[in-house]
């Protein structure tokens, strides 16, 4: 938390323009800006979503880091909080939600099933953790997390954000005007992921000819 | 368990001697009816016998027999023991059974669900589609012939687990590394999905005619990303201008797979999974759930530990319907204030979850027999000052804020939900039931647990519209403290569980259907044991699922601003309703 303050240390302001004068980098300007006003997506997938409203409530009030605006539209969003078990079935509605935030976004994969798919792993209808499609920037353990992991999970990714350079971040990036964009996956006889077309095939073909034979 | 057992009290086949025959195998009850003569006794045990409400309709597949088999358990709404009847059928393609839709209709989704997981097709059902998973997905996951991507064997514990230096990740036997299957020589790139004309032509069915006005209809698509749908639910409605003409919810976005992973687990296994049903109150998810498999296992429950699961399963109703009121408003607009004040006092509830569980929301506390830790005596004494003290002058508090407000009562008052009569015909439970005037809880009607020691109400309402929904709840609060603060006083000393701490149950072969009487309305578990660890058919009847079949006759001819209101009032949880 060494960046909370605007002012780069080192700088000796004189007493009667303190909180008046900052002198700083452009870039710790930018990160300040954004870290201390991300807005999550409003998007509440199971159980994990109930311990983000019990963090956004009295209790954890989680307005203290600036998080407070939950943005029903993707369009307004900064991060997303993936609260829950990603299913197959719901999967497309998430990755649209995703490729229609703007940039800067961040993802954060809030407990197991959100992670890895969590106890529900097995299940036929359970996609093995958001990461398999989503870059996630940060993991919170839990099933589910308790308000305050979810909260030191937001303080990883204000940290994460106090470290990125407006120089380098991939939105910034010539000619990547869409560098995170994700392809649709379709709902077929399983979940189909374009990307990864040639090897659906290919082992289809392997089934094939081990059923002949 | 002391609650009556469930005893036969008609006999069905003496009224149909060609058609229906006592269930004989060991461990099972009900009565076996020939498929021809289904729909002929199913509404003789309505109209004849009095079974007005039809609880559940599931499948289960016993594949070494070769048969399919439907089962279905009625009840009265004036109380007492069901009854169970059941159809077999050869198991060829297609299984076919007779759909019941027209007798009661609080079978559509149910049947839908076995349309869906286990593939069994109910002739003269009108909207026979997919429900939990997608038009176009390959097979019928709960046939005990399918098997998933990830599986390993068929029952928990895996043998690749045992501490014996082999250690093997499902991903490793899986050619995608992920938890993907494909049918043989499929192309992705050939593959045209499927599209939902069925969905959207199903809209059309209740579409009301005649005004004059030669109007289109659009079809809004509300979610399954919406803030209003409490969680992932996706409605489409059809309107004309501003009238909802029709509406089918679909739903699966947040199918878990409960029920099959459950048939891989043990019986143990199985509780910390039902936590993740209704994720607001854990507790009576434990409860129903082990209330079931002790009715199979046939043992008793230690008293304490009676009282301690009668004090965790009313708490959280409380919580449960603080719950609903702060989110009935931000529903109605009042964003945030009063759901904030619900949201403090549930934090005092979970705390006391938290302190004899280790867990706030996923408690995982039940144990069959008994619970698995005592009540600390300061626990117990913070369980006293909430319930003595605070929850009551809260409630007054809530009650006072709210109740009284002029644009709340203008917008409740008058606003119908749901007459008893069509409530019962979809086989809507809770307080949506009761606040239609019929006096139908399981606290009552069927006492299970120590609930026949405790003098409660039944909280009732006559007007079925949404302020006696939204009352009703309150009425349920101190009805719940009431029995919280006479828990209390009797609750005696002793042990907390009947049997030995242990990690595998022995279960006799038979089914058992139990119920209780969650904070949404009847949650009931089928489960049919084989006498192995692990469950041969385990089936969640939630009051979620069967509620939301009403939605569609709530809202027809309303406006679509009231439909966000009208779901509120089902008090839906989607962990429950895809499972």
């Amino acid at each position: 938390m060494e960046n909370e303050k605007l002012s780069l240390p080192n700088y000796n302001i004189p007493e009667d323009l303190e909180n008046v004068v900052a002198i700083t980098t452009l870039d710790r300007l930018y990160n300040w800006g954004r870290r201390s006003s991300v807005w999550p997506l409003m998007f509440g997938l199971a159980c994990c979503a109930i311990e983000m409203i019990a963090a956004q409530a009295s209790r954890y009030d989680m307005a203290r880091f600036g998080m407070e605006v939950m943005r029903p539209t993707p369009r307004q969003a900064d991060m997303m909080l993936v609260s829950g078990t990603v299913t197959k079935k719901m999967l497309p509605a998430i990755i649209r939600l995703y490729n229609q935030m703007p940039e800067p976004k961040y993802v954060v994969a809030m407990g197991a099933c959100a992670s890895s798919g969590g106890p529900f792993k097995e299940g036929y209808n359970v996609v093995a953790g958001i990461d398999k499609f989503l870059p996630v920037d940060v993991y919170i353990p839990g099933c589910p997390p308790t308000p305050q992991a979810l909260i030191a999970g937001m303080i990883k990714l204000q940290e994460k954000i106090d470290k990125q350079s407006i120089k380098k971040v991939r939105w910034y990036e010539k000619g990547r005007v869409d560098a995170n964009y994700v392809p649709m996956p379709i709902l077929g006889p399983d979940l189909i992921d374009v990307r990864r077309n040639a090897e659906i095939k290919q082992a289809a073909a392997t089934r094939a000819t081990q059923e002949s034979a | 368990m002391t609650a009556p057992a469930s005893t036969q009290t008609v006999d069905l086949a003496a009224r149909f001697p060609q058609s229906v025959s006592a269930d004989a195998r060991p461990g099972y009850s009900g009565f076996i009816v020939k498929k021809e003569n289904l729909v002929e006794v199913a509404t003789a045990i309505r109209d004849e016998f009095g079974y007005d409400l039809l609880a559940t309709v599931t499948g289960v597949d016993y594949l070494a027999e070769n048969k399919m088999e439907v089962v279905y358990h009625a009840f009265k709404t004036t109380g007492g023991a069901g009854l169970t009847f059941k159809v077999q059928v050869d198991r060829v393609d297609p299984v076919e059974v007779p759909s019941l839709i027209n007798v009661w209709a609080g079978v559509d989704f149910q049947e839908r669900e076995a349309y869906d997981l286990l593939g069994i097709r109910f002739t003269g059902h009108p909207d026979l589609r997919r429900i939990l998973m997608w038009e176009g997905y390959e097979g019928h996951p709960l046939r005990k012939d399918w098997k998933e991507a990830f599986f390993e064997e068929e029952t928990k514990p895996f043998k690749s687990r045992w501490p014996d230096g082999k250690f093997a990740f499902a991903e490793e036997n899986n050619p995608f590394r992920d938890n993907l299957k494909f049918p043989a020589d499929f192309d992705p790139e050939a593959y045209q999905p499927e599209t939902e004309e069925d969905l959207y032509a199903s809209l059309e069915r209740h579409t009301l005619k005649g005004d004059g006005l030669n109007t289109d209809h659009i079809v809004v698509n509300m979610g399954p990303h919406h803030p209003s749908t409490h969680g992932v639910l996706r409605v489409a409605v059809n309107l004309d201008g501003e009238t909802i003409t029709g509406l089918k919810p679909v739903m699966g976005y947040l199918h878990r797979n409960h029920d099959k992973i459950g048939e891989r687990n043990t019986y143990l296994q199985i509780i910390p999974y039902t936590d993740r049903l209704d994720y607001f109150n854990s507790m009576s998810n434990n409860f129903g759930y082990v209330v079931t498999v002790e009715k199979l296992m046939k043992i008793p429950v230690a008293e304490r530990a009676e009282y301690i699961r009668v004090i965790m399963a009313e708490l959280s109703r409380v919580q449960n319907h603080l719950i609903f009121i702060g989110m009935l408003m931000n529903d109605l607009g009042t964003m945030y204030t009063p759901s904030l004040y619900a949201f403090e006092e549930r934090e005092l509830i979970l705390d006391i979850f938290e302190a004899v569980s280790g867990a706030r929301m996923m408690c995982n506390y039940f144990r069959f027999g008994g619970v698995v830790r005592d009540i600390p005596d300061f626990v117990l004494q913070k369980i006293k000052d909430l319930v003595y003290d605070r929850l009551p002058a809260k409630t007054d508090e809530m009650e006072r804020f709210l109740n009284e407000n002029e644009v709340l009562v203008a917008r409740l008052k008058g606003m119908r939900v749901l007459n008893a009569e069509d409530a019962i015909r979809y086989s809507v439970t809770g307080p949506v039931l009761r606040a239609a005037g019929v006096p139908y809880d399981l606290r009552r009607a069927e006492p299970y647990s120590v609930y026949d020691r405790f003098d409660f109400d039944v909280a009732l309402r006559h007007d079925g519209d949404m302020m006696d929904n939204y009352l009703i709840r309150f009425d349920e609060i101190r009805q719940s403290l009431r029995i919280l603060e006479q828990a209390l006083k009797q609750m005696p000393e002793g042990p907390i569980n009947s049997q030995k701490p242990q990690y595998q149950v022995r279960v006799p072969a038979g089914e058992a259907y139990g119920r209780i009487e969650s904070p949404k309305g009847e949650l009931g578990f089928y489960v049919v044991s084989n006498g192995k660890p692990n469950p041969y058919r385990y089936h969640v009847r939630t009051a979620s699922y069967v509620n939301l079949q009403a939605l569609e006759k709530m809202c027809v001819g309303t406006k679509i601003a009231d439909f966000v209101a009208l779901l509120a009032m089902l008090d839906i949880v989607m962990g429950e309703l895809d499972r």
